[in-house]
């Protein structure tokens, strides 16, 4: 019933909401009409589903990217229908604020699940490839993480206005040049699964969309003028303008290496590949620093913030991460012999920083409140979260975040092996042994199959049991293969690794099978972060409960002695 | 001196033993093998690619092996597969004419955003109000609650 009571704001984003709809409707009805049959003739039982995409998450990661890219349709429209309209305040943000938490949850669930994907189905044991197509769905994922960072500002301090704006509309405009890269067809991507001729839609859609916007900044410009003062560089403040920064700079560094391909063929006349390496190479020390940022922000006050405060909350956590990194290279990790290693003993050292000062706030706020109302400590912890769903959602959502990286780190010390394997033969793989018990081969309606019964050793003691296989799609033609994969959650928790396998084929000389493992350390916290992350999004989400009220202990009346 | 002789040859073991990390085949392949992509058209990098009857990677695979049992150092192999396949095939932009721009831009854009922010932040604090000392300015109904406002914003609890 919110539009009641902003029904001019709600009249001017809902146009703009329907200037975005009608855009896609003109496409879907004369470019590029999803019912046209295809040419030739069709076969009887039709070419079948691309088998990748014969996977049970392919039915909920294509509508969460979608969400994720749709919805930011909604803080795009009253952001700029707040412009449009000279609307005062901050209001626009607080309507839109779920939305966009909404959205940005959906857009983080669309990127694992398609990362999760990859790593279950394309058998090649990694989860990012940075292909521009990941990279189109990432880049507004880190303008709106960005955005959600900077309104912050807005809010409490009236500040970042004309940023805020220009955020909002720059995450648009990135869902839908996303969209544009994924359909067009400009950039070679292994996800062209549906590339058409509808790119100057785009084109024409997107320079529409950067006039609009910019022709109303430059007409309103002055209504969004605001106080900027800063009291200290040690406070919220700065931290959140440092965070903007690196996030805009990661979006901009992904979008350079994604369209540096086309400029390098504009510019010499051939192409070049920017593949993993580039983005390793240059995202790696982004990321470390918005780590850093991300495990000072939260023990930063708004205004400023005294040294000793600073020392006082970061001694511990600071003491824990420094504590992990000694440990790492006590357990031999050399950061001094391969770039991989140190980045992998930083990005530890940084994540474990984020999760104690998470953890050290929740501590610290808890015993505030139980200290004042009696509680135990976890319920004083609940209860905090409870009051503040915002603050501390967020930092759950940033927990999540730190167990993310320490699953990436895990790929510096990635092992692989392959061999040929016939009946009892055996292959190693850190402390695995694996044995071929048997291979086979299987006839079914919709492929057939070859697979491997493979059984897993550790320490002498049989584990488990595996079954990579290969299948042969009839309908479409097309060989898949279906890697097996099995987390070593019981066996070491914390240490958690992934043992990869991947039936690759058959020697065709000698009949066997060609077994490639993969030993993939920590990669099972990537998931767990990843669900982290949204159990903090949707924390943040709950309406804040209403503060406790204290009430000062009655004072008791005593009758002077000797009164009658 | 004893010390400055114990110094030099821990030194010494030590540049030995990374050298002897960086001449080892095995390691060789296996950041070449990073360094390349695959060309069937998959755009993995050339280890990674396990696309079942790649017509490409086996051999591309096989030739690196047999370039390094050569013993042809790292520019010459990479510049036979550019010669081979293309400039595709080398998985990052080189160090050289127009593709350093490439490995330049982001960080000189990082350094020039840093700057930039630093200077924001200076310019702002300028700008905070300076009271002189002991100076007190009585805080009235409005602009009270407007405080309590603020104050409650600011922390939070």
């Amino acid at each position: 019933m919110r539009y009641k009571t902003d029904s001019r704001l709600f009249a001017y984003a809902s146009v703009i909401i329907a200037a975005v709809q009608v855009f896609f409707l003109l496409l879907l009805n004369f470019a590029a009409r999803p019912f046209v049959g295809t040419p030739g003739i069709a076969p009887a039982d039709g070419n079948g589903l691309n088998p990748l995409l014969q996977y049970p998450e392919m039915v909920i990661h294509p509508p969460m990217l979608y969400l994720g890219y749709v919805g930011f349709t909604v803080p795009f429209a009253f952001a700029l229908a707040a412009l449009i309209m000279r609307y005062p305040g901050e209001k626009w943000i607080h309507i839109t604020r779920r939305w966009t938490m909404v959205t940005w949850g959906f857009l983080t669930c669309g990127i694992f699940l398609g990362a999760h994907w990859a790593y279950s189905v394309l058998g090649w044991g990694g989860y990012w490839g940075w292909d521009p197509v990941e990279n189109a769905s990432f880049m507004p994922w880190l303008t709106g993480t960005a955005f959600l960072h900077s309104v912050m500002m807005q809010e409490k301090r009236g500040m970042l206005k004309i940023w805020n704006m220009w955020l909002i509309f720059v995450t648009f405009g990135l869902c839908i040049f996303g969209t544009f890269l994924t359909r067009s067809g400009v950039v070679s991507s292994v996800h062209a699964f549906a590339q058409s001729s509808i790119g100057n839609w785009f084109v024409v859609f997107m320079a529409l969309i950067a006039a609009t916007c910019a022709f109303y900044f430059f007409k309103n410009k002055s209504h969004l003028r605001s106080e900027h003062k800063l009291e200290s560089i040690a406070s919220r403040e700065s931290s959140f303008l440092f965070n903007n920064l690196l996030f805009v700079l990661f979006c901009f560094t992904v979008l350079w290496g994604t369209l540096f391909p086309i400029l390098s063929e504009w510019v010499q006349g051939t192409k070049v590949t920017v593949g993993p390496p580039f983005f390793n190479k240059v995202a790696i020390p982004v990321v470390l620093l918005l780590l850093l940022l991300t495990a000072l922000g939260p023990l930063l006050a708004w205004r400023k913030t005294s040294i000793e405060s600073i020392k006082r909350n970061f001694t511990w956590p600071a003491l824990g991460a420094l504590l992990v990194g000694v440990l790492m290279m006590v357990f031999g990790v050399r950061p001094w012999v391969d770039i991989s290693y140190f980045y992998s003993l930083m990005a530890a050292m940084l994540a474990i920083l984020v999760a104690l000062t998470v953890i050290s706030e929740f501590i610290r706020g808890g015993r505030v409140i139980s200290r004042h109302t009696g509680m135990g400590l976890p319920g004083s912890m609940l209860h905090l979260l409870h009051r503040n769903t915002r603050r501390y959602g967020g930092y759950i959502v940033h927990m999540g975040v730190a167990l993310v990286i320490i699953g990436f780190l895990g790929s510096a010390f990635n092992q692989d092996a392959e061999k040929e394997m016939g009946y009892g033969d055996k292959m190693t793989i850190g402390p695995y042994t694996l044995v071929c018990r048997s291979y086979t081969q299987e006839d079914k309606p919709n492929y057939g199959s070859e697979w491997a019964i493979i059984d897993i050793f550790r320490g002498g003691k049989q584990i488990d049991t595996m079954f990579p296989e290969r299948r042969f799609y009839k309908a479409s033609q097309q060989t898949q293969t279906v890697p097996q994969i099995h987390s070593t959650v019981k066996e070491d928790f914390f240490l958690v690794k992934d043992l990869y396998m991947v039936y690759e084929g058959i020697n065709q000389d000698t009949g066997k099978p060609i077994i490639k493992a993969h030993l993939n350390p920590m990669v099972p916290w990537i998931w767990i972060g990843w669900i982290v992350m949204i159990v903090g999004t949707v924390a943040a989400l709950v309406p804040n409960a209403a503060p406790v009220r204290l009430t000062a202990p009655a004072r008791v009346q005593t009758a002077p002695v000797g009164a009658d | 001196m004893r010390l400055r002789r114990v110094a030099q040859a821990a030194l010494l073991c030590c540049a030995v033993f990374l050298c002897m990390g960086a001449s080892d085949q095995e390691t060789r392949f296996k950041d070449l093998g990073h360094r390349m992509m695959c060309v069937c058209g998959c755009s993995q990098i050339l280890l990674e690619c396990n696309h079942v009857g790649c017509q490409y990677s086996d051999r591309m695979r096989s030739e690196l092996i047999a370039g390094l049992d050569r013993g042809d150092n790292d520019d010459l192999l990479l510049s036979s597969f550019v010669q081979k396949y293309g400039t595709t095939v080398i998985a990052a932009p080189t160090n050289t004419g127009f593709n350093r721009v490439a490995w330049i831009v982001p960080y000189l854009v990082l350094v020039l955003g840093i700057v930039g922010v630093i200077s924001l932040v200076r310019l702002w604090k300028s700008r905070a109000l300076v009271l002189p000392a002991g100076a007190v300015l009585p805080v009235k109904g409005a602009e009270l609650v407007e405080f309590r406002d603020q104050a409650r914003k600011d922390t939070e609890l």
